[in-house]
């Protein structure tokens, strides 16, 4: 009996209240949630996974010796990129916290990556914030995309489905353009230097007026060439601007926050790239449309202005007055020449009558009506005086001519005697 | 002299909207309005050459032995 009287009774607590269970929980909660970063990241393996109507996943991460509880709330679990199931090994991001319905604590999971991813995903982290704080990915550095580029740079692998993506919307949006390929390995050893290299290359030669990097979807391993330094700091330091088109629509990398724009695809890469040219064209065409028709508008304007002006009474008095006086002319111009013909006959006529007159006094008329000439050396001697007796003359006839002897006669003695 | 660089069709596109804002002012004068709409018939031609050209090249770029840059035209067999 004296056993049983000292089996100790329940002990109210001396100097200590008593809590209800929620008072408690809500300490353990307010200790635990203290005493650990507001994000952590646990590994382990994934068992008994359910995903619930609701969406939210409900699961517990394992290991040898024990065990977590996990939720990963809809729509965070959304960007999974893969089916979580039991067995796997992850890496689990998340807030601990305790759920006090259930007198658990748990870890609620912002986001989950395979174990081999998960340390990527880490490692990946580090470097983005890394560079960040450069100020690398800086809205600032981000130049505008030229409108029209007439040569598009591509770095990618020459036999990926990315290249011919890539090409195909170029020359469909824009025929005519020319698409430089620099050809680099895109994944595996080696691939960030030959694609960091590439980019330079581009730069070195001016070559291109856009640059599109990337490649086609794969794992994240496949992708791990653009989340690498060497890459992300090419693009950053491009001179061309950069388009960055890295698998698929949900896949991000850090080529995607350097490059000045990032495409979800490469084939979207090649649509921000280039305009479509019908578009263009017509734009063009409406602007030489409207221009035409302004000049045409104010052409036309200007062309009833003269044609009101040469309508215009001064401007055909101009012609009109041009006409009389060319009237006038010809009017004078005929009068002149009918002056000019009566002159002329007048002329013709006195000329003839002058011509018979002169010839009336020709020697050879004289000689005709019987008359003769004496010359002495092919001189007419007009007097008597002027001969000298004995002296040789020529007579001349109308048919012929004679020399002749002076004799001394009775006349020639007296005008001898006056002289 | 430098030779002056053929405008690109960026900078045509923006003469050209430029020139029909400029003719839709309404110019001092009608020389003015036709330099400006004979520029425009100019630039208008360029612009329509580029968009007449269709054939798309493609090339690549690459380093030969030596170290130089070359670009080739690039074979789809290869």
């Amino acid at each position: 009996m004296n056993a049983e009287r000292e089996l100790p009774l329940f002990e109210m607590p001396r100097g200590r209240e008593v809590y209800t269970v929620s008072e408690l929980t809500e300490d353990v909660r307010a200790a635990l949630e203290g005493a650990f970063d507001a994000e952590l990241a646990v590994m382990g393996e994934i068992s008994n996974f359910k995903h619930h109507v609701s969406r939210h996943m409900y699961f517990s991460l394992k290991d040898e010796a024990a065990l977590l509880r996990c939720v990963f709330f809809h729509p965070g679990n959304t960007n999974l990129r893969f089916t979580p199931d039991d067995g796997m090994a992850v890496i689990a991001r998340g807030r601990l916290g305790v759920y006090p319905p259930q007198g658990t604590y748990q870890l609620y999971v912002s986001s989950l990556a395979l174990r081999g991813e998960g340390e990527l995903m880490a490692a990946l982290e580090r470097l983005k914030k890394k560079l960040a704080a450069e100020g690398l990915f800086d809205e600032e550095r981000k130049r505008p995309l030229p409108r029209f580029p007439g040569r598009v740079g591509v770095v990618t692998s020459p036999s990926g489905a990315a290249f011919r993506d890539i090409k195909n919307v170029l020359a469909r949006r824009w025929p005519g353009i020319t698409v430089i390929l620099r050809p680099t390995k895109v994944q595996g050893e080696g691939a960030a230097a030959d694609i960091a290299q590439a980019i330079a290359d581009f730069d070195e030669v001016r070559l291109a007026d856009v640059l599109i990097v990337g490649r086609g979807g794969g794992s994240l391993e496949d992708l791990w060439a653009f989340n690498e330094e060497a890459t992300v700091r090419a693009i950053a330091a491009a001179r061309t601007p950069t388009v960055s088109a890295v698998g698929h629509e949900v896949d991000w990398t850090l080529a995607d926050f350097a490059a000045d724009v990032r495409a979800p695809t490469p084939s979207a890469a090649a649509e921000l790239v280039v305009p479509v040219k019908e578009d263009v064209a017509a734009e063009v065409a409406e602007m030489r449309r409207a221009a035409f028709a302004t000049a045409e508008g104010y052409l036309a304007v200007g062309r009833e202005e003269v044609v009101a002006l040469e309508r215009s009474y001064g401007f055909r008095a101009v012609p009109r007055r041009v006409d009389e006086r060319r009237q006038q002319v010809d009017e004078n111009a005929g009068r002149a020449s009918r002056a000019a013909r009566t002159a002329l006959q007048v002329f013709r006529s006195f000329y003839a009558e002058a011509a018979r007159g002169f010839h009336a006094l020709s020697p050879e008329a004289t000689l005709a009506r019987g008359y003769n000439i004496a010359s002495r050396d092919g001189r007419a001697v007009k007097r008597a005086a002027h001969t000298n007796v004995g002296e040789d003359l020529t007579l001349h006839f109308a048919d012929g001519r004679r020399a002749v002897t002076v004799t001394n006669d009775g006349e020639a003695d007296r005008v001898a005697q006056e002289s | 002299m430098p030779k002056k660089a053929k405008p690109t069709f960026e900078e045509d596109l923006a003469r050209l909207t430029e020139i029909v804002n400029l003719l839709e002012d309404g110019p001092e004068t009608l020389d003015e309005m036709l330099a400006l709409y004979e520029e425009g018939v100019g630039v208008t031609r360029r612009l329509e050459k580029t968009l007449d050209e269709a054939e798309t090249r493609v090339k690549s770029l690459s380093r030969d032995e030596r170290g130089e840059l070359n670009v080739d035209d690039w074979d789809d067999a290869s």
